[in-house]
């Protein structure tokens, strides 16, 4: 666009201009960007560290000193329902959601990317509409429905209310994901007598492994993270998942805010998501870098 | 993986033809068993949600009594009579375009910073991208440790140089809450939306870099001219992402300022939130500003995917 000139001697020049040796003029150059760089990153990861470091750490601001040591982890253990009951509950949330997604948008993208029925069009145009309607404006209407449903205050609900809100990014990897795979795979296991649940099952569920991951991955961390919908639909202070908890610890305690029990809930709200990232983050980064153009 | 014994039969292409058409209407059929469940999913926790945030904002519903019938337009008037409304429509606002200035930049530049790749720079991106795996409230829980004026590292570090003489309140004023609420939010962000600068900077090819450096392009030249307008879709598509979620803002600022000093920092979800549950108790109007809300961003969304679709070529 900005450009004027035809490059004309272009592939010469670009040939001649790449040399790779770190001559030192290059390595001069690049000090500056390495050490800006490097600052960056400590930056971004600081918190991280400070998190964890306090966590075990004797300040914490409430008034009896303890030493280094998980006194902050205690405290965070034993209030009130428990951790363990908070990290259920989000156990249960998280592990609904994600076989509730992974059924559905496994079921849905099979039904949308291999068959052909009245209607298709339509409903798949629907479920990601999803993503146009504003999460939080549906919420109010969600709470009315899941208590004349008599879900209500329960983590089955969350689950289901999760679960919708994943449909649309979980069924359009499952439809490509389906689409990638070469029609003959399905055809000839139906000729050798399988039903086409026996085609899905044997032959085309481990052709789109792939994608079943990245939507249970993102199914996980939607659901492990997320704050509004049970802070709206769980009144049940027990019923609460674990960030919902740590929020509400730091909101208890008369006044003072026991940071340290808020560090060390971080730390385990945090622990399994960078750690899940981090194994993950090769397939992660590469399906941006390579397919996330189109469109 | 485990694929089982299921040799690929040559007569694939003989089947009889006169079985074509049962054979198709029943596979619609089946078709439709498969996308059942993602219909089930749709209709009741989609579109009846849908309609009924339309007609909750139609009529008298207290949080405890249900639906006492239509009162329209009462709960859009009482909407935009509420103490908070305007102001939380301009703090909205105000926040969302300072997070998207500031966010759009700051990504861009670490996009650039570590475009190439080399060992130090997959390192670096990798240090950028973590804070994006950790969830927005517990992000917004871990900040509120380090903004603690006590015992948090950023007011210990300021009154240790001397910079300051009392405990720092990073979230004890109107302006400081919102901009220590950015901070955490580009922190949060600013890798995530770095990478998707970097597939639109991977998409630009080296000669057109090749071209403006012969013709004598500088730096500032190559970026002005060069990189910021081929980047437009990425740019246009992080805007989209962040504007968005800008104006559904909620977790950060619930959990660090409960909307807090003196009401500065309510937003519109936070605003809803309050009406329906914290005090008014009153789903009807906590409905109407949803659908005011709602109506903005479709019209919104629309604007950008049509601006994005003529700007294309």
């Amino acid at each position: 666009m900005a450009t004027t000139t035809r490059p004309a001697r272009t592939p010469a020049a670009a040939g001649g201009s790449r040399d790779r040796g770190p001559s030192v003029g290059s390595l001069l150059a690049r000090t500056p960007a390495v050490v800006l760089a490097g600052g960056l990153a400590v930056v971004f990861l600081f918190p991280l560290v400070w998190a964890a470091v306090a966590s075990v750490s004797p300040q914490g601001g409430t008034a009896q000193s303890v030493g280094w040591g998980f006194a902050n982890y205690v405290t965070l253990a034993n209030y009130q329902a428990g951790i363990w009951q908070y990290l259920l509950n989000s156990v249960i949330v998280s592990g609904l959601t994600v076989v509730l997604t992974l059924t559905t948008s496994l079921l849905g993208g099979y039904a949308f990317a291999m068959f052909r029925f009245p209607g298709k069009d339509l409903l798949f145009l629907l479920t990601l509409a999803i993503l146009m309607v504003p999460y939080a404006t549906l919420l109010i209407p969600l709470y009315v429905l899941l208590n004349a449903l008599g879900l209500s205050n329960s983590l089955v609900g969350l689950a289901l209310v999760l679960t919708m809100f994943q449909l649309p990014f979980a069924t359009f990897m499952m439809r490509i994901s389906f689409e990638s795979v070469p029609r003959e795979l399905e055809e000839s296991a139906l000729v050798d007598g399988c039903g086409t649940f026996g085609a899905l099952r044997r032959v085309l569920l481990p052709a789109v492994k792939p994608g079943l991951i990245t939507v249970g991955l993102f199914a996980f961390l939607a659901a492990w993270n997320d704050f509004i919908t049970p802070l709206i639909l769980i009144s049940d202070s027990g019923k609460v998942p674990l960030p919902l908890a740590v929020a509400n610890m730091r909101q208890q305690v008369m006044g003072i805010v026991d940071y340290g029990a808020t560090e060390a809930g971080v730390v385990v709200l945090a622990l399994p998501c960078v750690v899940l990232f981090l194994l993950l983050q090769r397939h992660y980064v590469r399906g941006f870098m390579s397919g996330a153009l189109k469109g | 993986m485990t694929t089982t014994t299921t040799p690929t039969v040559p007569a694939v292409a003989a089947r009889p033809r006169g079985r074509r058409r049962p054979l198709r209407s029943s596979r619609a059929v089946v078709g439709w068993l498969y996308a059942t469940p993602t219909l089930v999913f749709l209709v009741l926790f989609f579109l009846v949600p849908v309609l009924l945030v339309v007609r909750m904002s139609l009529s008298d519903w207290p949080l405890f009594a249900g639906d006492r019938g239509l009162n329209a337009p009462d709960n859009y008037v009482a909407a935009v009579d509420l103490r908070l409304f305007w102001p939380a429509v301009a703090f909205t606002l105000t926040y969302t375009v300072v997070t998207t200035v500031i966010l759009l930049a700051v990504s861009l530049g670490l996009a650039l910073l570590v475009q190439e790749s080399s060992r130090w720079k997959s390192l670096v991106r990798t240090a950028f991208l973590v804070p994006s795996a950790l969830g927005l409230a517990s992000a917004s829980l871990l900040f509120y440790a380090l903004y603690s004026p006590q015992s948090g590292p950023f007011g210990q570090a300021l009154q240790g140089l001397g910079v300051v003489d009392e405990p720092v309140s990073f979230l004890g004023t109107p302006t400081s809450a919102l901009w220590s609420t950015v901070f955490l939010i580009v922190w949060r962000f600013a890798g995530f939306y770095m990478l998707l600068l970097l597939v639109g900077l991977q998409a630009i090819s080296g000669d057109v870099y090749e071209a403006a450096r012969i013709d004598g392009a500088g730096w500032w030249q190559t970026f002005t001219r060069i990189t910021v307008p081929l980047l437009r879709p990425s740019l246009a598509l992080c805007t989209i992402l962040c504007v968005t979620g800008s104006l559904l803002a909620f977790d950060q600022f619930y959990i660090l300022t409960k909307g807090g000093p003196d009401n500065s920092t309510v937003t519109i979800v936070q605003l809803v939130y309050n009406v329906a549950f914290q005090g008014q108790n009153d789903l009807g109007v906590a409905a109407a500003v949803s659908m005011i809300v709602l109506g903005a961003l479709v019209l919104l969304n629309v604007a950008q995917l049509k601006g994005l679709r003529g700007g294309d070529r």
